[in-house]
């Protein structure tokens, strides 16, 4: 008798220790694919793939799909947040910098925490926070006005807030934290602002600062006789989308952005590294081991601000530990992510900037005539929305601009603090004189510019030759993140307020739901008690769709 | 009744008056028929010169010191035409602070081209002429009417016009009389559409999207078309709208301007 009870209290004891045990550690954030039917970090997994095994949502049954609950944002503006899945448990960001957990099957809230945001905070192109990172019961969020805040997930009380950066002088955070081992890592924004941009990581535990890497070198870093005189001291280079790590090379990749001021190349000779660029830092001590520049001197605003896709692929018969790449300069590139090495590069757009590039991947650069369009146009062939990659087609994933260009105007500029340090803004090419651009996001549900001046598209690349294998067009240009399932499935959305799922194969639409608002940034998926869901966000909804029963 | 210092003021005016004026006659002769309906870029210019020398005093470094008037917005009290501009000008306005101003018939042009251009030295200023003859033409000789609706009269088949001063500059307008397909937003062009079942639908496009078309057709209903049900769409790029230039004279378009320019909705 004694035996049994002792025997049940063991047993009674081990599973609430496996409850305890439910945390997310670091190794679950390694192994993640091996959950899927969690999302425990911004872009699914470390490599970046946005890509799950879920595969009950398959080519044959997504015509079933149907709303389970919606979730309504009660602050307008472009939401451009990707939820966080742990146990059931969602974790979501809304506009400026609110938290919220959600349970995820039925779209109930527990608990909101609401941060005071800094009236001096700027940022350059809306109050954007594209979600938050998670390490065991902390959730972690960067700030507009440039704070890293830590809040407990069980209860959403606030545990401790650092500050990253002046937000008077431009500095400012809107992407998703990553969590590597016991780091936080946090880039800044404020490109637009003369800021010199840099990463940071935290302890994860308390916040404090335990290592800052400029991305523009100072005076004795390497890199630095890339700037003239005293230019680097607004160089720009920001990190606004969240970088990507191999666990196996310990090596964190992340995309840097313009130069400043933005369109005045002449006003700042040389490189300007390590703007546009992807930088591979060691994790634990901040140092760059290696960089590939996309776009040196850059006097269009090419930002390499876009999530760095890791893949083993086969590359030219070599099994190659590869980087994935649509870049906003319109080139797809393939890199050897062990230590940079450039192997090819391929217009996914039309591009005239550039003519192609050397044997060491620099770019041949061909500028244009003044008053003459250049493609791709400013808000380049692709942008810092979602891409993903599915190992089971082979194939990258990618919302383009097609058909894009913008005339820009080179004026210089002078630096004063807290104040726009970008120089003329360029003009989109359009057919009309005074025709509206496509701009940053559709807050109006009338499209003015039309296909006249841009249109969008998915585009299926393949890594291996950079060919296109097939192209799902759009009227309006689109921002959509990108999902890819072991189903088969691409999911996506645009600007117009549909929302899509593709045959990842072949690009053919095999269902589309009309939610109305546009879809900035990436779907996930995940299970509860063995049923899969996909999780997106249209205008000022979040909307989960599941199988119909 | 007007005070030591506005005395003093207008007499220091005056006096600068006498000696710009010398420089400015020079330049203000160019020759007009080489944008007609405009200003020349040298009557702006000088304009900018003798406004900075006579009326930046009391109107301000943005034509919006004194109450109820923004010149460089074209919000005037007593004025409406460029002819009532060199009135109010050359007159003054008696009982109010705005004197008579003796300047030439080239400075009063040139101070009107500077306001009609925004106050932008470098800007296009067209003429804005008179606008009651303005309206006569619109709903008269040029037949706008049979296409425009203004304040709930007239066809919805092309854009309504009931605000379009509040909208557009008048150099955009003069642009839309003289070559409409110029000024055309991308999303109101012409479409026609033929549906696979035969029926034709033809009108200006109102919006678009990858799946759906809405229109306005020619019997002013509003119509949502799906793509997956047409047989064919014809979008033009050239407007239905005809091109005035050399349908009504320079002076004709001008009036028509300054009576659009009234329609503020």
């Amino acid at each position: 008798m004694a035996k049994k009870a002792f025997v049940a209290l063991v047993l009674v004891l081990a599973a609430s220790y496996g409850l305890h045990a439910q945390q997310v550690t670091y190794d679950r954030i390694v192994r993640a694919a091996e959950e899927p039917q969690n999302w425990l970090t911004y872009s699914g997994g470390y490599f970046s793939q946005r890509y799950s095994t879920l595969k009950q949502i398959d080519t044959t049954n997504v015509k079933n799909l149907e709303i389970k609950w919606i979730l309504p944002n009660q602050v307008f503006g472009a939401w451009q947040a990707s939820p966080l899945i742990v146990d059931g448990i969602m974790y979501l960001t809304m506009r400026p910098n609110d938290i919220l957990a959600v349970d995820a099957k039925t779209g109930r809230v527990f608990w909101q925490y609401r941060y005071n945001n800094s009236p001096d905070q700027r940022v350059c192109c809306g109050s954007n926070n594209r979600g938050v990172a998670i390490l065991g019961d902390t959730l972690y969020m960067a700030t507009l006005d440039a704070h890293l805040v830590a809040v407990d997930a069980k209860n959403g009380k606030p545990l401790w807030n650092v500050e990253v950066g002046d937000p008077k002088v431009g500095y400012s955070m809107t992407l998703s934290p990553l969590v590597v081992k016991d780091k936080v890592i946090v880039g800044v924004g404020g490109g637009e602002y003369g800021i010199r941009g840099y990463l940071t990581a935290h302890d994860a535990r308390t916040g404090k600062e335990l290592w800052r890497t400029y991305t523009i070198p100072g005076p004795g870093e390497k890199g630095h006789d890339s700037w003239r005189g005293e230019d680097w001291t607004h160089g720009g280079g920001s990190i606004w989308v969240t970088g990507s790590y191999d666990p196996g090379l310990n090596l964190t990749y992340w995309g840097v952005g313009n130069p400043g001021p933005d369109w005045t190349p002449a006003q700042r000779p040389g490189d300007n590294l390590y703007t546009d660029s992807v930088i591979a830092l060691d994790p634990d001590s901040g140092a760059i081991k290696w960089h590939y520049q996309f776009t040196p001197n850059d006097g269009y605003d090419y930002d390499s601000v876009q999530v760095a896709v890791l893949a083993d692929i086969d590359f030219r018969g070599a099994p190659t530990k590869a980087m994935l790449w649509a870049n906003r300069n319109g080139f797809f590139y393939v890199l050897d992510r062990t230590t940079g090495k450039f192997l090819s590069a391929t217009p996914f757009v039309k591009v005239n900037w550039a003519s192609g590039h050397d044997a060491n991947g620099r770019p041949i650069q061909t500028p244009q005539p003044a008053g003459m369009p250049t493609y791709p146009g400013n808000q380049g062939g692709t942008n810092w929305f979602s891409p993903s990659y599915s190992p089971r087609t082979g194939l990258f994933y990618v919302s383009a601009w097609l058909d894009y260009a913008s005339i820009y105007r080179r004026q210089d500029v002078q630096y004063q603090p807290g104040r726009t340090y970008a120089g003329a803004f360029p003009i989109t090419r359009t057919p009309v004189p005074g025709a509206p651009a496509p701009g940053i996001g559709r807050a109006r549900p009338i499209n003015n510019w039309t296909d006249a001046v841009a249109h969008g598209a998915v585009l299926a690349i393949d890594p291996k030759t950079g060919q296109q294998k097939w192209r799902f067009d759009q009227f309006d240009v689109t921002e959509s993140g990108n999902l890819s399932t072991a189903g088969d499935l691409l999911f996506t959305g645009g600007r117009e307020g549909y929302f899509y799922a593709l045959d990842a194969r072949t690009g053919s639409l095999l269902w589309k739901s009309t939610v109305g608002g546009q879809i900035v940034n990436g779907p996930i998926t995940y299970a509860i008690d063995g049923k899969q869901y996909v999780a997106m966000i249209s205008g000022n909804s979040l909307i989960v769709y599941g199988l119909r029963e | 009744m007007y005070s030591a210092v506005w005395v003093a003021r207008v007499t220091a005016a005056a006096v600068a008056c006498l000696v710009v004026s010398l420089g400015v006659r020079a330049g203000a002769q160019q020759n007009p028929q080489e944008h007609p309906g405009q200003y020349s870029q040298a009557d702006v210019e000088a304009g900018s010169r003798l406004y900075s020398a006579q009326c930046q005093l009391c109107h301000g470094l943005t034509g919006d010191q004194v109450a109820g008037i923004d010149l460089r917005r074209g919000q005037f009290r007593r004025a409406n035409s460029d002819e009532d501009l060199a009135r109010v000008i050359a007159t003054g306005v008696p009982g109010t602070a705005m004197p008579p101003f003796a300047l030439q018939p080239p400075e009063i042009n040139s101070v009107i081209a500077f306001i009609r251009a925004g106050f932008d030295p470098a800007g296009t200023a067209v003429k804005v002429g008179n606008a009651a003859r303005g309206r006569q033409l619109f709903e008269g000789k040029g037949t706008c009417t049979s296409c425009h609706r203004v304040n709930g009269r007239g066809p919805r088949v092309a854009p309504d016009l009931s605000d379009v001063g509040a909208a557009r500059s008048p150099g955009s307008l003069q642009r839309s009389l003289l070559d409409p397909s110029s000024q055309m937003m991308p999303i109101n062009r012409p479409v026609r559409i033929v549906t696979k079942d035969g029926k034709t639908i033809a009108g200006r496009r109102l919006n678009e999207d990858t799946f759906t078309v809405q229109v306005i057709d020619e019997q002013e209903r509003l119509v949502s078309i799906d793509k997956s049900t047409i047989k064919s769409m014809t979008v033009e790029t050239r407007s239905t709208m005809p091109a005035f230039a050399g349908k009504l004279t320079d002076e004709e378009i001008s009036d028509v301007i300054a009576y659009l320019l009234t329609l503020r909705g």
